[in-house]
């Protein structure tokens, strides 16, 4: 997900610098009414975490494995203001010591891996909340499940951005389709992850966890009513119904890699005298209806990224003007 | 990726005395900043103009002595991006040509190309800023840029945390493969997430634990900035050079 420079148009590039710039300033703003002077310490060491969690491997099938990505996880355990500051300065330090993303990239990574993980993540975590047990055990759901949309919904910031500055002639469907589709698996990892590691720190401080300030002390103490291994097996199962919904949608138009390579390999060099004029008005409604729909995802995909951000940006903010108030 | 030969973070420098080691950090960052954006802005069919920058790029490695098989070696982070751009050529619409009964794409040649030689030369020249600058003096470089100082703390305490972090890390996991800890599977996953947890916690309490201890130094909430020479005027010029040519083969090549 770290892209590289020249990935994406410059126009893009500096839009999406700007976004990023003025949210950073707001988290630091945010951050610092919320941590006191503890913010520098606090979140620094919060930061080397997410970066150290990055670097554990965990096995995935035999000699495979995957990692942490962390943006709902930080989000959870420090709220979507200190959590999108902690990720952002992540990305920046990657990019800027370790090559990790390009320089020029900086605005659309830190958009998609920090800001639309963190509050992203965090409106399905409210949202989510809402509908589990009051006890340590729906946090530990509701951010797992958060965890794992929030993948899904920075592919999908991704390709909408590809749509507007892409640097290569594939079409939106392709890489809506692949994106989304990789992603979905990886968030499942990601949300079985940041359930487990959630559930770790629930289990010892849970006084530390931002998203369980809701709950009282008997709430934290009452025994959740559902055991990890079916909640592992629910959200699985629905991150794959998700996926698959997901996939057929953006897969119903006639694409996809193999589909592309028939029509590149086959129709052009093979049927192009025999069908002649026909051919070429076949494909051309082709492409009117193929741009149509690929309109219409990225509209529906977009209204999706932009409502959930949105909506964790807002109440992000109106949690702690209260927290303030009180 | 395991922090057990040297640290993660202090690796990334290269002891040396080169020219390169001896600009500015300040200086060091806006030159690199400059080449970085002329790469990207570039259109990608001066191909001209990118050999002039990847040639410079590479006179600069060579200048700077960190060794080409170091430079390479770091240079891998961009694998995954390459081997997207391989890709690309085949699945790309538009008019194609044949190439070993193969049709690629003209236009997703050129997509292939423009992110290989934009990412390549990004990459290098944060490769040659990381490792011709210590990460103290990079960060001092920030500061005389104006980053928020807040950022720059936030960033610094990162930088110095993270090999502390990772050691423990190694710490907790060689303590459970010494109890037979040896996971295949992704059911097995458990204990390393309760590590991940438990690691979280630990940090948490760290950065409390540091928060006392800079309370009890007299911190106020505000980091005391060190006294530090800012870099004079010729020093600006003569490495401003670099960007100004790659800037000036741009505006060669396009006009």
């Amino acid at each position: 997900m770290h892209a590289p420079d020249g990935f994406l148009q410059p126009s893009v590039a500096v839009v999406t610098a700007i976004l990023s710039l003025v949210l950073l300033t707001f988290a630091l703003r945010h951050a610092g009414r919320e941590l006191g002077d503890r913010q520098v310490p606090l979140a620094g060491v919060a930061a080397a975490f997410i970066f150290a969690a990055q670097m554990v491997n965990f096995p995935v099938a035999a000699g495979t494995t995957g990692h942490l990505l962390g943006g709902a996880l930080a989000a959870v355990l420090l709220g979507p203001w200190v959590g999108m500051l902690v990720v952002s300065v992540v990305v920046i330090v990657q990019a800027l010591l370790f090559a990790d993303g390009g320089l020029t990239a900086l605005g659309y990574n830190t958009l998609n891996m920090a800001i639309v993980t963190a509050f992203g993540g965090w409106a399905t975590y409210l949202a989510v909340r809402k509908l589990m047990p009051r006890t340590s055990g729906g946090v530990v759901g509701a951010g797992a499940l958060a965890a794992g949309v929030s993948v899904v919904l920075s592919a999908a910031a991704f390709s909408i951005e590809w749509l507007f500055g892409a640097s290569a002639p594939v079409a939106f469907d392709t890489v809506f389709g692949a994106m989304v589709g990789v992603h979905v698996l990886i968030g499942i990892g990601e949300a079985v992850l940041t359930g487990l590691v959630l559930s770790a720190v629930m289990a010892s401080r849970p006084d530390l966890v931002v998203g369980a300030r809701h709950l009282t002390s008997d709430e934290l103490q009452a025994k959740s009513r559902v055991g990890m291994r079916p909640f592992l097996i629910g959200s699985a199962v629905a991150a794959v119904v998700v996926g698959v919904v997901i996939s057929q949608f953006a897969a119903s138009s006639p694409d996809g890699l193999e589909r592309v390579a028939i029509d590149q390999g086959f129709a052009e060099s093979a049927n192009d005298h025999a069908f002649g004029s026909s051919l070429f008005s076949d494909y051309a409604t082709a492409g009117v209806s193929n741009e149509t729909l690929s309109l219409a995802v990225a509209g529906i995909a977009g209204i999706a990224v932009t409502l959930l951000v949105g909506g964790g940006v807002v109440s992000a903010s109106r949690s702690a003007r209260r927290r303030q108030m009180v | 990726m395991s922090g057990a030969h040297g640290s993660t973070v202090t690796r990334l420098y290269v002891a040396g005395n080169s020219r390169i080691h001896c600009i500015s950090p300040e200086v060091k960052l806006v030159a690199v900043f400059a080449v970085v954006v002329v790469g990207a802005v570039t259109p990608r069919t001066e191909v001209a103009a990118f050999s002039v920058y990847v040639v410079a790029a590479w006179i600069v490695v060579a200048m700077s002595g960190i060794g080409f098989a170091r430079y390479l070696r770091r240079l891998s982070v961009i694998v995954p991006f390459v081997l997207f751009a391989l890709v690309i050529p085949f699945i790309s619409g538009g008019e194609s040509v044949n190439v070993a009964g193969i049709a690629l794409s003209i236009d997703g040649l050129w997509a292939m190309w423009n992110v290989l030689v934009k990412a390549g030369l990004g990459a290098t020249m944060s490769i040659v800023l990381s490792s011709t600058t210590p990460v103290a003096d990079l960060l001092h470089g920030l500061t005389r840029l104006r980053v928020p100082r807040l950022l720059v703390a936030i960033i610094s305490f990162m930088l110095r945390y993270i090999d502390v972090l990772v050691e423990q890390l190694g710490r907790m996991r060689r303590s459970m493969v010494a109890r037979g800890h040896d996971p295949r599977w992704l059911w097995q996953v458990k204990p390393i997430a309760s590590s991940a947890g438990a690691l979280f916690v630990r940090s948490y309490e760290r950065g409390e634990r540091v928060h006392q201890a800079m309370l009890a130094r007299g911190y106020t909430g505000v980091m005391p900035t060190m006294a530090s020479q800012r870099a004079p005027l010729n020093e600006w010029v003569v490495v401003m050079v670099y960007p100004a040519v790659c800037l000036g083969v741009l505006m060669l090549a396009v006009v």
